[in-house]
């Protein structure tokens, strides 16, 4: 069973960055359960973790951070996507920088990443970024890193339920 | 919070209003974006003028803005629009019914984020099918106004949204991939009816153009 995590501090966002998710998992029947950030618990028993991304002004997730810090100990594969990534981002001490992309972009994975390669049309939208630190570093924009792997930790800054559904079932199937 | 809906009184911005209101935001106005290019990029063209109609019927103001429809060029009118929506309404966000596409959506965002105002796409990748079911299951009483791609033809125009219309849909989707909620540029539609209006519009006439397997149903309605 997976576990996505509803980061938006407004809910009427959730049928935009949320449920995409949730059916993309649904038409491939994998099983999930979702959780808003505030009301975790025993997040032990879940195969996996999806943290979703929320909209380009929602900045609450950042005063709460220490919400997150459990991630920390979980040691089964989390898939972080925009704000998703920055949150585990941050809890790896890499600095937040701003950074603003909205729109379709091209990458170049220079290797493999949860089964994109070679050039893939993505969709972005945030207006921050995050440092390197000792992410490794799948494929970048001009101005950020946008896929990168860390021990269990699978992070993109864009968002994978536009135009990479696969990104999100390579990453359920793992 | 107070909020804006994009309002091209079709299926999808009509939608997007019942789904603001079931989340309990407020309503505070519709914005309208008058086209003169029928074939903009951004703003549905086909009887908007009769947005008046669903605005009244809604009890909701509406702002519109005429732009030319060219280009990048109408996004200033867009922009236009919303700083007065801001200044007058006092709205905190808007709300579209992108479904798909990243042309338009990337476009609203980043003017909504210049203006400072958060922006709520809630039909956002939805499924088409289960959508145009949820259309039903609601009580949206939408008709079809334009058409533009093979194989449709003037007969569809004026048919309703309702099960029979999903399921010759279905087979269109799997032979000519037309897209089963008109993404693609395929369809347009017109709600007579939905939960948010305190009447249901009756269609007083219609006037048809167009050859080939493009047509327009201009309407009136009262």
């Amino acid at each position: 069973m997976i576990l996505i995590i509803n980061i938006c501090n407004e809910q009427f966002h959730y049928l935009e960055f949320v449920r995409p998710i949730e059916q993309i998992l649904q038409k491939a029947n994998i099983n999930f359960t979702t959780k808003h950030y505030t009301e975790l618990d025993d997040i032990e028993s879940f195969s996996k973790i999806i943290i979703c991304g929320t909209s380009l002004k929602d900045n609450e997730f950042r005063q709460n951070l220490s919400k997150f810090k459990f991630l920390k100990d979980y040691k089964k594969p989390i898939l972080g996507i925009c704000a998703g990534f920055q949150i585990i981002s941050k809890l790896l001490k890499n600095k937040t920088t701003k950074n603003q992309e909205i729109g379709t972009i091209e990458l170049n994975f220079e290797k493999e990443f949860l089964g994109l390669k070679n050039k893939n049309k993505v969709y972005s939208l945030h207006n921050n970024s995050t440092t390197q630190g000792n992410l490794e570093v799948f494929a970048k924009s001009e101005n950020s890193i946008q896929a990168v792997k860390h021990e269990n930790f699978y992070g993109v800054l864009f968002h994978p339920e536009v135009y990479n559904p696969e990104l999100i079932l390579n990453f359920a199937q793992l | 919070m107070k909020l804006a809906i994009l309002f091209s009184g079709g299926k999808d911005s009509c939608m997007a209003s019942f789904l603001a209101k079931k989340y309990d935001h407020d309503i505070a106005c519709l914005v309208s974006l008058i086209s003169k290019n029928k074939e903009s990029y951004m703003f549905h063209t086909p009887s908007i003028k009769k947005t008046e109609a669903q605005a009244q019927a809604m009890g909701v103001s509406l702002l519109k803005q005429n732009t030319l429809g060219l280009k990048e060029e109408e996004l200033k009118d867009l922009e236009k629009i919303l700083k007065k929506a801001k200044k007058y309404f006092e709205i905190e966000g808007v709300v579209t019914g992108a479904i798909k596409s990243t042309y338009q959506a990337s476009r609203i965002q980043k003017i909504c984020d210049k203006l400072n105002l958060e922006c709520f796409n809630p039909l956002w990748q939805v499924n088409e099918f289960e959508y145009l079911q949820d259309l039903i299951k609601n009580d949206f009483e939408v008709i079809i106004t334009g058409v533009f791609a093979y194989p449709f033809d003037e007969s569809w125009l004026g048919k309703k949204i309702d099960k029979d219309f999903i399921e010759k849909i279905k087979i269109l989707n799997q032979k000519y991939q037309i897209n089963p909620a008109g993404e693609g540029g395929e369809l347009e539609t017109f709600v007579l009816s939905c939960p948010l209006f305190n009447k249901k519009l009756e269609l007083t006439d219609k006037k048809i153009s167009g050859e080939n397997n493009s047509f327009r149903m201009e309407i009136k309605v009262k």
